[in-house]
């Protein structure tokens, strides 16, 4: 379980504090996957950074599964258990697809073990395990590539930022099936995902709104989605796509 | 074949992999002197009369056979140049693994100058493989100048690989390449220096015949107080293709030069040249954080991912 209390985050801009999280105060708890949507600009990945340690509170506590985590690193959240999908992935020269799996997995998992990660976001599995993870890759073939390290790393609580963003549409189709199948076999893990997208909040327990740095509402899916349906909080994939693709 | 101490054969299973014997041609070098050596049916060596070093001849058509050539120093103060030349007949298909593994404890200057000149005859193929290392505590130096020239005939080919990761603390290497019509040429070069070490490798091509190609890339890491210069230039003097890429990460106060240069002196030369130099980003780092690893172990990840 995850539990933040009174969260906020400043930073010092053109001569003067602003604030991107005003005391933020929620609870993810096991065996829920919750989609925290919201206006661009309202705070959401700021708060996805802050709980895998990337970024520090100006202000406010992290607890996860009891223990204070205001001040851990980066590295001490993850081996407790948080794993975190960048909404932009990385690239690296000289590491393959199976390292960055091995490394995510901890220990030496077996080619067919990592192919299995690999399927499960829609790569055929055997064109890219020795492939680097480096420019020759696309984009939407390097977040697929990220999603799959999250999944090797069988974590507590899994945050996805943004996982729609630079996917085109037909790997969005997958994309949903991979959080359909992530939410089917939870069991006592929490996930967290940060989205614009209808289809994604469908597929939560639970949403919460961020807007101005603030949560403006949260609850049950059935009771939220529908207020959101045609605001920026909920954008149907089509729709994204008639502009040019998903952003 | 001599007895080697056990300093000389760590160095040996270093810079060839060599744990006994090697099968097919080989001579071993330890400390100045000639510690084993063999020749076969279609590979002959022969030791030069006039100068240090061997002559070695393999046969036209010779496939699937290997040539070791490593060289061990564990004696402080021992200065050496070494020349030897490979003769390689026309379509054969052979794999020449050198290399140089220095080892001083003392305090005087430990140094190599392997001068090696490869002859291909037509439709010939050689993978070469030189490993550079360095180790002990002594206050001398190991030094390690490698010259090499390399001749490629019609549609000859070349694949070079040298590797220089720890412990030799100045190197001047030069690399000199002529190729005629349809012959290739690829070099993938490694190299990471420490504390005070400077490294100079320096590349000249001369794409001499249509359809030659030549692709000329570094990958280095400098630490320290280190200073590598990367100078690789390739001309184009014939309708030919050429690309040299120089690409390195530099820590703590290290110091890099790149210097591409190409040349173009045929209207249908087509040369590239690309250059990147950087530290580690900070992203990767984090990227890498978050799947578990400390901060150490992630630079060691992208470093050992780099120079792979």
């Amino acid at each position: 379980m995850l539990e933040l209390t009174n969260l906020s985050f400043q930073v010092h801009d053109e001569g003067r504090d602003k604030g991107i999280l005003r005391g933020v105060t929620l609870t993810i708890p096991d065996r829920e996957m919750v989609v925290v949507t919201g206006p661009n600009g309202g705070g959401k990945s700021t708060l996805a950074r802050l709980i895998a340690g990337i970024e520090t509170p100006t202000g406010g506590s992290i607890r996860f599964n009891g223990a204070d985590i205001t001040a851990a690193s980066v590295t001490d959240r993850a081996r407790m258990g948080i794993a975190f999908a960048f909404q932009q992935p990385v690239r690296f020269k000289g590491l393959r697809v199976l390292d960055l799996l091995r490394i995510a997995a901890g220990k030496r998992l077996d080619v067919s073990a990592a192919c299995e990660y690999l399927s499960a976001v829609g790569l055929c599995a055997k064109d890219y395990i020795d492939r680097e993870v480096n420019g020759s890759l696309s984009g939407g073939e390097l977040k697929r590539i990220e999603i799959a390290t999250v999944l090797a790393r069988g974590a507590k609580l899994s945050i996805f930022d943004e996982p729609e963003a630079g996917i085109d549409l037909w790997s969005f189709q997958n994309l949903i099936q991979v959080f359909e199948n992530l939410r089917r076999n939870i069991r006592d893990s929490a996930i967290m995902i940060i989205s614009h997208q209808e289809r994604i909040l469908a597929v939560a327990d639970r949403i919460i709104v961020i807007q101005d740095g603030a949560v403006l509402r949260q609850g049950p899916k059935d009771e939220i989605l529908p207020t959101l349906i045609g605001t920026a909080a909920a954008v149907r994939a089509c729709r994204q796509a008639d502009q040019g693709g998903a952003q | 074949m001599k007895q080697l101490d056990e300093i000389q054969l760590r160095l040996l299973r270093e810079v060839a992999d060599l744990h006994e014997v090697p099968e097919g041609a080989y001579n071993i070098r330890a400390n100045g002197d000639s510690a084993g050596r063999a020749s076969t049916s279609n590979i002959e060596i022969v030791p030069k009369q006039k100068v240090s070093g061997i002559d070695i001849h393999i046969k036209p058509g010779t496939k699937n056979e290997s040539v070791h050539i490593p060289v061990v120093l564990t004696q402080s103060g021992l200065k050496e140049t070494v020349y030897n030349d490979f003769y390689v007949g026309r379509n054969a298909d052979v794999v020449i693994v050198a290399g140089c593994g220095i080892d001083n404890c003392g305090n005087q200057d430990a140094q190599h100058d392997g001068i090696h000149r490869f002859f291909l005859e037509p439709g010939a193929h050689v993978k070469y493989v030189e490993k550079h290392y360095g180790s002990g505590d002594g206050r001398g130096r190991r030094i390690l100048n490698p010259v090499t020239e390399v001749h490629l005939e019609e549609n000859s080919s070349m694949e070079m690989e040298m590797v220089q990761i720890k412990g030799v603390d100045d190197t001047e290497r030069t690399t000199r390449a002529e190729l005629k019509a349809g012959a290739k040429l690829a070099v993938r070069e490694r190299l990471m220096t420490h504390e005070k070490q400077r490294a100079i490798s320096v590349y000249t091509v001369s794409l001499n015949g249509a359809g030659s190609s030549a692709d000329v890339v570094s990958r280095s890491v400098a630490r320290d107080d280190s200073y590598q210069k990367f100078d690789s230039r390739i001309l184009g003097n014939a309708p030919c293709q050429g690309h040299t890429e120089c690409d390195s990460i530099i820590m703590d106060r290290g110091r890099i030069l790149a210097v591409p240069g190409l040349e173009a002196n045929d209207v249908d030369a087509a040369l590239v040249h690309e250059a990147a130099i950087g530290k580690i980003a900070g992203e990767q780092l984090m990227k890498l954080m978050t799947l578990g690893l400390t901060e150490a172990e992630a630079e060691e990840q992208i470093i050992n991912g780099f120079l792979k």
